[in-house]
């Protein structure tokens, strides 16, 4: 069986839902970009969750928990999503198929794991992993996967395992596509709004979470014990979901700056351009943490977490400075 | 960061693809440039891949003297933890944990090992031995 949504365009994102987010509406007619998409479901966040381990290291998490930015996408294109999952895995496929046939591109989750085209060296047990899938051939779908520069493929066997994947946010053979979009431009309410979430949420009073997430976990890496063989890998882990898995650099920090500048166009505020710059600069301050710390583990400046500790906290203090100048700006 | 900024010295972990990355242009605005990846990327990977590597070696170091169980060795072989294990095969920890005792794992049903298989994309008999 062969199919083929034939108008269907692939595009590289930095991150998974934000890029599959902004491949699917633009597709549908409501033309946006990823740092778009990113920026309007309010997904730039900061979370430090110390009580929930991801491979024997706590989640410090840049952005929203997963599916957030595609249920940010709801309001403010007046959309309406349909999600489906399943519990028989045969006709998690069959429905798959059915939707190609009727020549609607799919969104999927998968577990990162089975997707033959990773290369081996990132196949992790990463549950929340999003793509579209535009078409099939013979046994391999067609795969646009955001984070991959082209286009992929993956055959029947191993799409089914990544969707069907247990485990901490098992996908359950989840499917989704747009059924409505009611709105096809971005409006400045819809910008204001979003930025106000962000706002909010990096300014809130959780400990964990926002501006005060980052101190939190700032104070906890200048308690690490140097004597600790694992004190690295710890460091090593923080640079990793800010740097490695998809963030456009970091952690996001790029990928917001890009949302603000379009945001200044749509709302024709141009402090937030300058905003955006303030940003930018802030993201390279996360960029001097990750080399600094990446120096340490290579063994070229001797551990100091006191000093990665501090350089957090400016981060944490310029965070601050910068939420609290955004918040004004969108008053 | 500025476009030239971008990491491009390349990241062997990468496998040859290259990672989407938001940086400034000569004109300012910021936009998604194609990144070959660079030393903190990979120096930050290929640390929790050796991680791993260190857990799995010395599980297999456990295995071969009569220690642990396979399982195990497959477990951090296949990049899971206890925690995780547990998680996709829906066992509890401490039962898992006794699945690594040699004798109770020699005795475990097909079906039990078929689980485990399935989760980590081994088979049965690939999971009774060291490779």
């Amino acid at each position: 069986m062969n199919m083929l949504i034939e108008n269907f365009q692939h595009r590289h994102a930095a991150h998974c839902e934000s890029g599959v987010a902004s491949s699917m509406l633009s597709h549908h007619g409501a033309k946006i970009s990823e740092a778009m998409a990113f920026g309007l479901s309010g997904a730039m966040a900061f979370a430090y969750l110390p009580f929930v381990k991801f491979a024997g290291f706590p989640l410090i998490a840049f952005r929203m928990p997963p599916k957030a930015i595609l249920k940010g996408m709801v309001k403010p294109f007046k959309m309406r999503f349909h999600f489906e999952t399943f519990r028989d895995q045969d006709k998690g496929m069959q429905r798959l198929d059915e939707l190609l046939a009727e020549g609607h591109i799919v969104g999927i989750q998968t577990s990162a794991f089975w997707l033959p085209y990773f290369p081996a060296d990132m196949r992790f047990h990463f549950n929340a992993h999003n793509l579209i899938v535009y078409g099939k051939e013979g046994n391999d779908y067609l795969i646009s996967d955001p984070v991959a520069e082209d286009p992929q493929r993956c055959d029947a066997e191993n799409l089914r395992k990544a969707r069907f994947a247990t485990g901490l946010m098992a996908p359950k053979g989840l499917l989704y596509y747009p059924e409505e979009i009611g709105q096809k431009e971005v409006t400045t309410e819809a910008v204001l709004r979003s930025i106000k979430k962000t706002v909010r949420t990096m300014l809130g009073p959780v400990p964990i979470v926002g501006v005060r997430g980052i101190h939190m976990l700032a104070n906890k890496v200048g308690k690490l014990d140097t004597a600790d063989k694992l004190s690295l890998n710890y460091v090593g882990h923080i640079v990793r979901m800010q740097e490695e898995i998809g963030t456009g650099g970091a952690g996001f920090r790029f990928l917001y700056a890009a949302f603000l500048q379009e945001a200044a166009d749509i709302t024709g505020r141009d402090e937030l351009k300058v905003l955006a710059e303030m940003l930018n600069v802030i993201g390279d301050g996360w960029r001097e943490f990750a080399l600094k710390a990446v120096r340490m583990i290579k063994g070229r400046e001797a551990f100091d977490p006191k000093l990665l500790a501090q350089m957090l906290h400016k981060q944490a203090d310029d965070e601050k400075e910068f939420f609290q100048a955004l918040k004004r700006a969108i008053a | 960061m500025d476009i030239h900024e971008v990491p491009q010295e390349g990241n062997r972990t990468m496998g040859g693809h290259r990672r989407a990355m938001y940086a400034r242009d000569a004109d300012g605005r910021i936009v998604i440039v194609a990144s070959a990846g660079g030393e903190v990327d990979e120096t930050v990977t290929l640390q929790a891949l050796e991680y791993i590597r260190e857990q799995t070696e010395a599980a297999r170091k456990r295995v071969e003297a009569g220690a642990s169980s396979p399982l195990e060795y497959w477990m951090y072989a296949q990049r899971l933890d206890l925690p995780q294990l547990s998680q996709v095969t829906g066992f509890w920890k401490w039962r898992i944990r006794r699945h690594f005792q040699p004798q109770r794992f020699a005795k475990l049903s097909t079906d039990i090992l078929q689980r485990y298989a399935d989760v980590m994309g081994i088979t049965v008999e690939q999971l009774k031995t060291l490779p």
